[in-house]
């Protein structure tokens, strides 16, 4: 398909503003200042534009489009009302350093959405500032650093990391200045015995998920509460997974001291591509004051700003992704705590529903699982040469987005599959027999689906090539003048 | 309440039995002691409630007809087009392109984007976007850190909260912050030489927080001779007229791509852009899509290098960052796409010209003036006796959002292509009666 | 060049200094994309990581099996890493000036067995 470059042609044009100004006065810019040359950014009608990006649209698949089960993304429906809401003239057109009288509407959601998350985790403070979830992971480590520090505990200097953690989790670690200890895993679950080796005077806290990246509930988590606090810890909630257990049980409850949500996981709202997604992050009442500035507070019914007293600082630019919030925050004002205990309950009903189809095929790590579940395709592979790449590329010929794979690193040949609640018995029926028909298919034609996919624009790129040779802009006819 | 979960009680029936469960709670077995600890309970609404609410809400918050304030958020003109193509739900609810072959449309979205953000700054590559220009300046200075120089120059001119996010990033990792004096509303070059020892970087801001356009080459010069790295953060609609940072020598460009059709929105979501040349390329951050080729000898794109990110690096990745700011970075994508070479320079000229005018018109009404004697973009502050809050009110009583009170005498103006000669007239009006 | 090997899987020839890794290493990475080298001058204790190699999913150590000094880079590495997979025994990364003995290594023959007893290391 042609690039808008490749489309572009001098003279074109789609851009009709009131120029007048620049025929009733004289205000230049010195050409001293200039640049030597104008950014080369296409020249492309209006309908040439339209007819692009949709002939693009078609180049791509989103949750409307079919079956997405990508494990630890949660990628349930995004509901159009919450689309309808942020785009609302008077969220859209307010500018951030208007007065606080001006938007006490919406600092009321604001302080409307920290309250609801604050309820949902069992935690007593929430920060919206975050802008995804890497981001608040970064800031809850960034507030473990300093609480750890106010009490004059300067050695503390490491965070323990599962080997099943998502890669967020150490490289968060690395950037708030600790060092990532990592320990293995046992059948999947954190290894109580490794843990009580590791932790220590040395130990600023862990960060978990649960359930855990496998779809386990961590059922010893109290223990793992106890054997981190005890050595002076601090127990860090990674809230991927937030949607097996939202409304029904609260991190707060399991031990937890501070926690970071995926708005664009959980809460349903949309992932755009890649982002923007929010990260906010809540805490108990001892990490409260280490809260990045700003939060919203409310007196006498009026909310305005608030810093925390030892806040560590700012993370953000203005107040957080709120049109991210605004959604979120329609979502759970729809839903409530009734509507969100069934969505996870039916998440965690769909995940078993396909794990007890498919588990007589596959390896896999446990018979039951949380809201997601991991398939094994090492024996297949070994059996018929068909790894899970083959088998993933081969479901995108069956009308779905593949799962997650290669993840988590623990298990060999790893499909994560997340069906999430908003799908019904029939979507997984079909992505069931579909499953079960390449499961054959690996055995009886394996060539195949090492062709896979063949119903798309492109077979499989050439990555290494991508890699070795990196072409990452558009190559015009010559370099910029002055390169 | 609402409900998008589409089960039927007999299709619950059949997945129980399917699991060898008896009731839905047994999905929870084992972990009773952990359940429906909650007293609090958050009220279901209907849909249509929400939108009420949320209608109500946004009538609370007060929308301006007439802007005249920047500040980090600027109210440019949106063209239709970007709202409606960015809203097609194959871009808006899809997930990060790592599976290529069905992706091609947000890859390639996302590589006509870079190659746009290269062309602003007059760079060579681009990342596909970070959580805002504040996050991407200072994973840019984190950069370019050198052993031994555990120092970080900043001009004294960055909006305050990109300076104090940069502050906060660089606290946990032993980095110290030092401010260059201001003179006259830029960055002082004499002030800058004399701290330069022991620096790896320093952050400049084209045009600055004040408005006012930097000596950026001749800082650039100065970093060049020194062996000192440079991060310039630019404005994306000046940059279509003004020196790029590779003209002045910087290592990495960065800025904030609200104003590239990007609503204001209280703030967020907004959208971090970051630029280098070829050979520096490993020092940006996040993901970025390559062209390759497939299987069958067809152009294709695809995320690449992603060995250097967190999943693959982990705690050796020099950025965390997973989550982007994709959907901000296609709606910039087709805002420049429909602004085009020369759209965005009539943009950025209606915006000097009317910044300008406004200026002059201004220093005309007694008691006001231009506190910097320096030449700026389309920001500029203006000092006077008359308290800036009182200036404020009374603006905001007549519809018009003022410039950003600064202190009790400065106020910071910023004019677009979105104020209009009537708007600008009514401004002048209200604020000769204000300075009576 | 009477190479020895490291359980690491990187090579070392002690007359010149070398060190590079083994075709194993090189096969079980597959496609090298990009080789990330240090600076001429380093100073390293054995043991230390002092290279990583990426491939196109996967970023790999490179240990020293001696302390010493970097006294030679392969720049040729900086833009064409396949030529690691191309011949490995022959593509060196770094020349050490060493300042101790490499202990722990093994001969081809000790190596190749080692590595078909231990597939996972």
């Amino acid at each position: 398909m042609k690039t808008l470059f490749d489309i572009s042609k001098a003279g074109a044009k789609a851009l009709f503003i009131d120029s007048s100004i620049l025929s009733a006065t004289s205000y230049r810019l010195d050409p001293k200042l200039l640049r030597s040359q104008p950014a080369r950014l296409p020249q492309v009608a209006e309908n040439e534009l339209a007819r692009h990006y949709t002939a693009l649209s078609k180049r791509a698949f989103g949750v409307d489009d079919g079956f997405y089960p990508l494990g630890s993304c949660t990628m349930k429906y995004n509901p159009k009302v919450s689309e309808k809401i942020a785009s609302l003239e008077g969220f859209a057109g307010i500018h951030p350093a208007q007065s606080e009288s001006d938007t006490q509407g919406i600092l009321q959601i604001m302080y409307q959405l920290q309250d609801m998350l604050s309820a949902l985790c069992g935690m007593d403070k929430f920060t919206l500032m975050p802008s995804a979830g890497a981001h608040g992971e970064y800031t809850s480590l960034q507030m473990i650093r300093a609480y750890h520090l106010e009490r004059g505990d300067t050695k503390r200097a490491k965070i323990i990391v599962p080997d099943s953690a998502h890669g967020t989790n150490p490289a968060s670690t690395a950037m708030a200045g600790f060092t990532a200890v990592n320990i293995p895993s046992k059948d999947g679950m954190v290894d109580l015995q490794a843990l009580q080796q590791v932790v220590g005077e040395d130990t600023a806290g862990l960060m978990l998920t649960n359930p855990n990246t496998l779809g386990l509930f961590e059922k010893d988590i109290l223990q793992i509460s106890s054997i981190v606090h005890g050595a002076g810890g601090l127990l860090y909630y990674d809230g991927a997974n937030l949607n097996a257990i939202v409304g029904n049980i609260r991190p707060g409850d399991m031990g937890f001291d501070i926690v970071h949500l995926n708005l664009h996981k959980t809460f349903s709202t949309p992932h755009g591509g890649g982002g923007p997604g929010s990260g906010p992050v809540g805490c108990k009442q001892l990490l409260a004051p280490y809260l990045p500035v700003s939060n919203v507070a409310c007196k006498d019914g009026q909310y305005y700003f608030a810093d925390p007293e030892k806040s560590i600082g700012r993370v953000k630019m203005y107040y957080g992704n709120i049109g991210v919030c605004l959604k979120a925050w329609a979502y759970i004002a729809m839903l409530g705590t009734e509507g969100l205990k069934d969505a996870s309950l039916m998440a965690v009903l769909n995940a078993n529903y396909m794990l007890a189809k498919l588990k007589d095929k596959f390896k896999v790590v446990s018979d039951k699982c949380m809201h997601e579940f991991v398939l094994s395709l090492q024996e297949l592979k070994e059996k018929t040469g068909v790894s899970a790449l083959d088998f993933a590329k081969a479901m995108i010929d069956e009308g779905m987005h593949p799962p997650t794979m290669y993840f988590p690193q623990i298990v060999k040949e790893a499909l994560m599959i997340e069906p999430t609640e908003t799908e019904s018995k029939e979507t997984l029926d079909k992505a069931i027999a579909s499953i079960l028909k390449l499961y054959e298919q690996a055995f009886a034609q394996p060539e195949s689906m090492h062709l896979a996919p063949r119903t798309t624009p492109i077979g499989r790129p050439d990555e290494v090539l991508a890699a070795r040779n990196p072409i990452l802009a558009y190559e015009f006819d010559s370099p910029l003048e002055g390169q | 309440m609402v409900k998008f979960t589409p089960h039927l009680p007999q299709d619950i029936a059949q997945m129980l039995q399917a699991i060898g469960i008896e009731k839905l709670t047994d999905l929870y077995d084992g972990l009773e002691q952990f359940l429906n600890r909650s007293n609090i309970t958050i009220a279901g609404k209907s849909m249509q409630t929400v939108e009420q609410e949320a209608r109500n809400a946004s009538l609370a918050n007060k929308v301006y007809p007439s802007i005249f304030r920047g500040a980090g958020s600027y109210n440019h003109y949106i063209p239709p087009l970007v709202d409606n193509l960015s809203a097609r739900s194959e871009f808006l609810t899809a997930y990060t392109p790592y599976q290529a072959e069905m992706s091609q449309g947000i890859l390639q979205a996302i590589f006509e984007y870079q190659t746009m953000i290269t062309e602003l700054c007059g760079m060579q590559v681009a990342n596909a976007s970070h959580y805002d220009g504040a996050a991407a300046f200072a994973e840019a200075l984190l950069a370019l850190r050198k052993r031994g120089k555990d120092k970080i120059l900043l001009s004294s001119a960055l909006h305050p909260m990109a300076a104090k996010v940069i502050e906060t990033y660089l606290n946990p990792l032993n980095v110290k912050v030092e401010y260059i004096d201001c003179s006259n509303g830029k960055t002082d070059i004499e002030d800058l030489a004399a701290k330069l020892e022991g620096a790896s970087a320093v952050g400049i801001a084209q045009p600055n927080y004040f408005g006012c356009i930097e000596d950026a080459d001749s800082i650039g010069k100065l970093l060049a001779e020194k062996g000192v790295g440079y991060v310039m953060s630019i404005y994306p609609i000046s940059a279509s007229l003004l020196k790029t940072p590779y003209e002045c020598n910087a290592q990495i460009a960065v800025g904030e791509g609200q104003p590239l059709g990007i609503p204001m929105s209280f703030g967020g979501p907004y959208l971090g852009f970051m630029a280098t040349t070829k050979q520096n390329v490993r020092l940006l951050p996040g993901r970025i899509v390559g062209k390759t080729k497939d299987n069958k000898g067809q152009d294709a794109y695809v995320l690449t290098m992603q060995a250097r990110e967190q999943h693959i690096r982990r705690e050796k990745a020099s950025s965390s960052i997973c989550s982007n700011q994709a959907h901000c970075a296609l709606r910039a994508a087709i805002y420049m796409a429909t602004a085009g070479k020369q759209g965005i320079q009539e943009v950025a000229k209606v915006c000097y010209a009317g910044a300008h005018f406004l200026a002059d018109k201004i220093c005309k009404i007694p008691t006001f003036q231009l506190k910097y004697n320096t030449e700026f973009f389309n920001e500029f502050v203006i000092t006077s006796s008359i308290d800036t809050k009182k200036i404020e009110k009374a603006l905001a009583e007549k519809g018009i959002l003022s410039g950003l009170p600064l202190n009790s005498q400065d106020m910071l103006y910023c004019v677009t292509e979105q104020n209009s000669a009537k708007q600008i007239q009514e401004l002048i009006a209200y604020l000769k009666e204000v300075a009576k | 060049m009477a190479l020895l090997y490291a359980k690491t899987h990187e090579w070392y020839d002690k007359a010149s200094g070398k060190i590079g890794i083994s075709e194993y290493a090189a096969n079980a990475l597959v496609d090298i994309v990009f080789v990330d080298l240090p600076e001429v001058g380093t100073m390293l204790a054995a043991g230390d990581s002092f290279a990583t190699l990426e491939s196109v999913k996967a970023v790999s150590d490179i240990y020293s099996p001696v302390s010493g000094e970097i006294v030679e880079v392969n720049e040729a590495l900086r833009d064409a890493p396949e030529l690691i997979n191309e011949d490995p025994e022959q593509t060196w990364f770094v020349a050490i000036k060493a300042e101790t003995e490499a202990t722990g290594l093994m001969d081809k023959a000790a190596y190749e067995a080692y590595c078909a007893s231990n597939p996972e290391a």
